[in-house]
């Protein structure tokens, strides 16, 4: 495969178009590790490069949001916007890092002790 | 150009529902705190970069505006899956009150914090300690034993830390597995004694 890329060519500040995050409102609720993946369609060309990049690392998998943007090189804010460019479209979907129906309660806490106790 | 990167060796997460749930570990400039995330860490660690505007500006952009301060920072992370629907994030946070606004982005949901300290310099930790008691994060406070640095019994760091007597405290060495995976248990058990004992309603049975 390609050897890995060395500093970004498009500065973080042009891939969010000059948008600043905290004045974005799509950018709300959009947390680091909130899970995104991605759906069939291919974004059109109407979308940058960066757009295409995101959606082409999730092509394997999901990751969350702070994964992609430390693949693509990219600060966390400006990968929320790519996200929420290509949730909005459809070609992403994104899930919260802790489902609905979930909560970060006792049940939860005591689940996460086994596993760290099995560590050492 | 600007390839998208050999997703070769990425850890990439099962397709299926996932509870993820984060640990922020801080502590003041190379304490150890990449080193500990890297320890546990089943994915090589990863790094981002963050860009922080000081001055404000709610709603301008960031592109050439004279009289704005940006710093960077930046924060290494790793993962650790622990069941097959359970993965745990390990965030390192610098522990400076001047990356406030990162550290409140990154805080916010996580389950509680570690905070790294180094005996040469405890007071280097007093920092760390307030920001964190600020956002409300239960946290325990873990000696990275530096083979150079000076060994002293709990009691002493204790009073040297000044800290709550119902804060843990342990001693550990970051690039040692057992000590770090210790000191997340005493992490999640210090939160499992402060969530509500009677609370098991599930959402479902919620009108």
């Amino acid at each position: 495969m390609k050897p890995p890329p060395g500093r970004r060519l498009v500065p973080a500040y042009l891939v969010t178009g000059g948008r600043a995050a905290p004045a974005d409102r799509r950018a709300a609720g959009y947390d680091r590790l909130a899970i995104l993946t991605r759906s069939d369609s291919t974004p059109s060309d109407r979308f940058g490069q960066e757009h295409h990049r995101l959606w082409r690392l999730l092509r394997p998998g999901p990751l969350t949001l702070v994964e992609c943007a430390a693949h693509l090189r990219l600060p966390v804010s400006a990968a929320v916007f790519l996200a929420a460019d290509l949730v909005e479209s459809g070609h992403l979907h994104i899930r919260p890092p802790v489902p609905p129906a979930q909560r970060i309660d006792r049940t939860l806490v005591e689940r996460l002790l086994v596993g760290l106790r099995a560590l050492h | 150009m600007d390839s998208a990167p050999s997703t070769d060796r990425i850890g990439y997460l099962p397709d299926r529902d996932q509870t993820l749930m984060k640990i922020v570990v801080t502590g003041p400039f190379a304490v150890g705190k990449t080193t500990f995330i890297r320890t546990l860490s089943e994915i090589p660690t990863l790094h981002t970069e963050e860009v922080m505007t000081q001055a404000s500006a709610p709603h301008d952009d960031l592109v050439g505006v004279p009289g704005k301060t940006t710093t960077t920072v930046a924060t290494d992370f790793g993962r650790l899956t622990l069941a097959d629907d359970l993965v745990l994030y390990l965030f390192g946070t610098p522990g400076q009150h001047r990356f406030l606004p990162l550290w409140q982005d990154i805080a916010r949901g996580a389950l509680g914090a570690l905070v790294l300290a180094d005996t040469r310099r405890l007071d280097h930790s007093f920092e760390v300690m307030d920001l964190v008691e600020e956002q409300g994060l239960p946290y325990v406070v873990a000696v990275n034993t530096f083979p150079e640095s000076p060994h002293h019994p709990d009691e002493v760091l204790r009073k040297h830390l000044d800290l709550h007597p119902g804060t843990p405290l342990l001693q550990l060495d970051a690039r040692e597995r057992s000590g770090c995976a210790r000191a997340l248990v005493a992490l999640s058990e210090h939160v499992l004694a402060r969530l509500p004992e009677d609370d098991r309603t599930a959402p479902e049975d919620r009108p």
